[in-house]
This record gives structure tokens, sequence and C-alpha cells, in this order.
């Protein structure tokens, strides 16, 4: 069994996770090209090394970061996003001003 | 020890050097009209139509295993044509027929052997799914039909018929549905493509690649750099890796995918057997082995590990199809390395680099393709980048266009 550590809940049997992808900058919805979005979405560096990814712990709904070897699957680290993220992201769109 | 046989082991020419399927190898040259990278089924099946249709034999496979070692050794060899979009359904169709004619082809035996697949329905958004699929296929000429679970029952008589308490509602009988000796299909395009004065370099890594211009001039190896007109990747798992080297990123994650075999029982079950909503799909092998598989990993992983969790969790549900395997034993398990698009459907044809050729984003599903992957790619190359119609809705940038060929539902566990 695999043990990954949710900095809310501590330590758990991964089947409680689910993965949700490398974390990546995005970019502003409201201004980028389409090519920058699909980007964002679908393109991924995929390579062997240590990567910052999104996991959720299911049962309690909580997201956070975990730092993990994409070969041996060494999880280094796990932190509440907060300590990448704190400012607040507005996804609201501009539809008054185009209407 | 009767005197023919002792013939046969003092005869200079006998049995090596003339009869050996490979050519022994040899030294790279320095440069080559196309390099594959890559030496699984797609690799050597592109080289043998190089050299069967269009004359291009000045052509080096670099392959940094051996031949066929890679995910054409570990699939579950599931043949089929009964994909949803009508893109996906007239290509695999095409490599299907293919597929039905190779052993002859080879002079070899692939073992095809064409079971037909039966794909379970437990919910009434799969029977809607499923009808959809019989239509189109059948349009494209599939043998494809909706059928009952009376019928179901008669062609596999020991199915539980309510498994893990979803009674299963209808099934898509796909007559098509076959399953062939994956290292032989390997075995059998690299015999015909060295015959045909192909170079296969096995132990030969593709380590850089050499882009000037924004054009691809040459290639990095282990054994020394080469110049080409050409490249073509072919290298499934690996494939966002090389493409870094490049210079380009891929729309592709690259997740394990396990899969495990029993011991040898009498033959009992003759078509291929899946479920989706089980994540499960269970055949049985010409020397009497069950093979089953599922989905890939959870999560994106370069390692070809087995987990207990997936063991547990596919063997489960395999005897709720099949309550009688309990009492079986595992005798191998195994994982290889696939490259998943969002849309599981494969990535062919242009690159951001010019005369760099991919074919990747095959996931679970791509031995299947082989033929017809080896023959359009061939295509390709020897029209210097004119994309085939039948290969044009994979472009990469597709993603771009958000033009996906979405065939999720259609492959789920049943690749
Ligand atoms: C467990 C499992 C079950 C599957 N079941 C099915 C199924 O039932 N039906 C189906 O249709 N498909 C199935 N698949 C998918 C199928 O196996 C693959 O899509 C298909 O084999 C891909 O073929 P390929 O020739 O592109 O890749 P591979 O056979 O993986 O060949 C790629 C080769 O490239 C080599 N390589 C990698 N990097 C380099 C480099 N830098 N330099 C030189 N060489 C390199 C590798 O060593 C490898 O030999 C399954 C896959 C797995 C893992």
């Amino acid at each position: 069994m695999k043990i990954l550590t949710c900095p809310l809940n501590g330590p758990r049997n991964i089947s409680e996770f689910v993965y949700g992808g490398e974390v990546k900058d995005m970019p502003d919805p409201n201004t980028c090209s389409d090519k920058a979005w699909a980007d964002y979405v679908f393109y991924h560096d995929n390579l062997i090394q240590i990567v910052k990814e999104w996991w959720l712990h299911a049962p309690s709904g909580y997201w956070f970061i975990a730092e993990r070897h994409t070969a041996s699957d060494e999880i280094i680290k796990t932190y509440d996003p907060s300590e990448i993220y704190n400012t607040r992201i507005e996804f609201s769109t501009q539809q008054e001003e185009r209407a | 020890m009767p005197f023919s046989l002792l013939k046969y082991g003092l005869n200079k020419d006998y049995p090596f050097e003339k009869h050996a399927d490979l050519p022994a190898p040899c030294e790279l040259k320095p440069s080559y009209d196309v390099v594959i990278v890559g030496a699984g089924g797609h690799g050597v099946a592109t080289a043998y139509y190089l050299a069967k249709y269009h004359g291009i034999t000045n052509v080096a496979v670099l392959e940094k295993g051996y031949l066929g070692g890679g995910n054409t050794a570990r699939n579950t060899a599931v043949i089929r044509s009964n994909y949803l979009t009508n893109e996906g359904v007239k290509f695999y169709s095409e490599s299907v027929k293919l597929f039905q004619q190779l052993s002859n082809e080879f002079d070899f035996n692939i073992m095809y052997s064409e079971r037909g697949q039966l794909t379970l329905a437990h919910t009434d958004a799969a029977v809607r799914g499923f009808r959809q699929r019989a239509e189109i296929n059948k349009h494209f000429g599939g043998r494809t039909e909706l059928i009952d679970p009376q019928q179901i029952k008669e062609l596999v008589p020991c199915l539980n018929m309510n498994p893990a308490d979803m009674p299963i509602l209808a099934g898509l009988w796909h007559m098509d549905g076959a399953t062939a000796r994956h290292d032989a299909v390997a075995w059998g395009y690299a015999k015909g493509a060295t015959q045909r004065g192909v170079e296969l370099h096995q132990l030969t890594e593709v380590t850089d690649i050499d882009v000037e211009n924004g054009k691809v001039v040459g290639v990095k190896t282990n054994r020394g750099n080469i110049k080409c007109g050409c490249v073509v990747q072919a290298i499934a798992g690996h494939s966002s890796l090389l493409a870094a080297k490049a210079g380009f990123k891929l729309p592709i994650s690259t997740f394990p995918l396990q899969a495990m075999v029993t011991q040898p029982v009498k033959p009992f079950l003759n078509p291929l057997v899946s479920s989706p909503s089980l994540h499960c799909y269970v055949q049985q092998t010409s020397r009497g082995e069950l093979v089953f598989g599922g989905g890939s990993d959870p999560y994106p992983l370069y390692n070809s590990r087995s987990t207990l969790d997936l063991k547990e969790s596919l063997l489960a549900n395999a005897v709720e199809l099949f309550p009688f395997m309990a009492n079986m034993r595992l005798m191998r398990q195994w994982a290889g390395l696939t490259d998943m698009t969002s849309d599981y459907s494969p990535i062919m044809g242009l690159s951001p680099v010019d005369n760099y050729y991919l074919d990747a984003g095959w996931g679970t599903w791509g031995f299947k393709s082989t033929p017809i992957v080896g023959q359009t790619m061939a295509q390709l190359v020897a029209s210097g980048g004119q994309v085939p119609d039948l290969i044009k809705p994979f472009a990469m940038d597709r993603f771009d266009s958000f033009a996906q060929v979405n065939e999720m539902g259609a492959t789920a566990a049943s690749h």
C-alpha cells in the first residue's frame, strides 16, 4: 500500500486521493490566445523529474500540492496550495462589456 | 543419433547464417534517408511498408532495448474496430482487414484468431452507447450487433449475469474481434523489412535530436551521431521525453498499464469479454491461460512496477464476472508505459519540427493499429510530408483547434 501524506489529514492510503495534473501557471483566460489556452489545458511536460502536482483528498474534498518523482514515485513533500497561490484569481469574463 | 541429424550439425551453413530471421548486427552508417526511432510493432511496420511499397530502403530502425520489447511485448493483443467516431472506426477497420491477411503476407504464422469480442452493458446509458457504436461500425463494413442477455448466455455460458449487483442488460457483439501473437507481428515486420535492406539496430538509444532552422538533420545515439533526411518517432510511453529533445511538448501523459495471467486450464472461453463498468476484460489464450487487464494506473509514472492495489481491484471484478476464477492461480503480472491523450485517440502526422514525424499517443489501444500505422506512416514519409486522409483527424494540432476525436467511451477498459 502506498502512503501519501495529506497536509490536512495526515498519512493516508493513496487510493483515497485523486490525481489532478501538473501545477502550471494559468494564462489569463480573458486575454490569452486560443493556442495559449490549449497549451495550458492539454500539453504537459511529462518528463522524468520531480514535479509539482495537484492532488485531491476525496473524502474531505481538500486540494493540495505534492512534489513527486515521476520515475521512483517518491513523494518528496506535500503542502497547502496557499504556499504558492496567495492572491485571488479573477475568473469573471467581460461579458457585460462585450454585450 | 540419426545420421540425418548429424549432417545438419556438421553442415557449415546450417542453421545460423543462412537461415537467421534477422541479419547479424552491423555498424551504423554516417547517414540514412529515414531514421525510425523505436523497434516496436509500429516502427518496424513503418519500415516494412517503406521498403515494400515505396522502395525506400536506406532506413535505420533504432531501438534502445530489443526488437518488440516495449509495449508490443506487453499488450493483451485485443484487435477490434468497434469504436465510436467515424474517424476512429474507419481507421481501425482498415487495420483489422490488414491483420486478417498478415500471416499470408509474412509467410509466418501470427496466430490470428477471430474469436469475437463481447462488451457488456450494465446501465441504460451503456445500452444507448452500444446501439450507436453498432450502427457506426456496420456503416463502415464491420460486423457488430447489439445482443440481449439470452444471446450472451449462449455465447458465454459460464458468465455471471449479475456481477457486483449490476445486472447485464445487453452486449455489444463484435464478430471481427480477434487476437494474435503480438511478438510474431513485430518479428514478421522486422524480418520482411530487413530482407528488403532496412537496417535494424538494437541496443541503440537515441539520446538527442539535431534540429537546424526548424528542421531535423540528425540524431545522437549511444553509438555515435547520424545524419538523416527525416525521423519517425514511434516510442510509445517515452514519446514526451524525445519530443522534449526535439524542442516541443506533447498533449500526452505517461501512465503505467498493468495486466496479468493465470495458470492454463482447458479451453472454455472463446470470445474476448470486457466490462467497462467493472473496469475489467478477460480472455483465454490459445495456451489456456486467462489474461486479464483493466484501465491505466490512477496517476502518471515512468515505472513498470506492478501494484497490489491494482491486483485487488481488478481481481475482485474479474471474479464477479467469472466466480470460479477465485480458485485459479496467478502466474505472471507485468506493466507497460502507456502514452495517454485526453481524447483517447492517437497523435499521428506532422510535428512542430520539419521532417520529424510523430506516431504517438497510442496509450492502451495501439497494438490493433500496427499494420495501418505502418502503411500510413510510410505514405507520409514517402510523400515528403503529405498527410494521408485516413490519419488527418489525428494531427497533433487538433488540440489547438479544440477538434478532438473522442474515443474515451469506446476505449475504457477494452483497449
Ligand atoms: C498491459 C498492456 C496491455 C495492452 N493491451 C492492448 C490491447 O489489448 N490491444 C491493443 O490494441 N493495444 C494494447 N496495448 C497498447 C499497445 O501495446 C501499444 O499501444 C502498442 O504496442 C504501441 O506500439 P509501439 O510500436 O508504438 O510501441 P512499443 O512496442 O512500446 O515500441 C517502442 C519502442 O521504442 C523504444 N524506445 C523508447 N525510447 C527510445 C529511444 N530514445 N531510442 C530508441 N528506442 C527507444 C522502446 O524500447 C520500445 O521498444 C496495451 C498496452 C499495455 C502496456
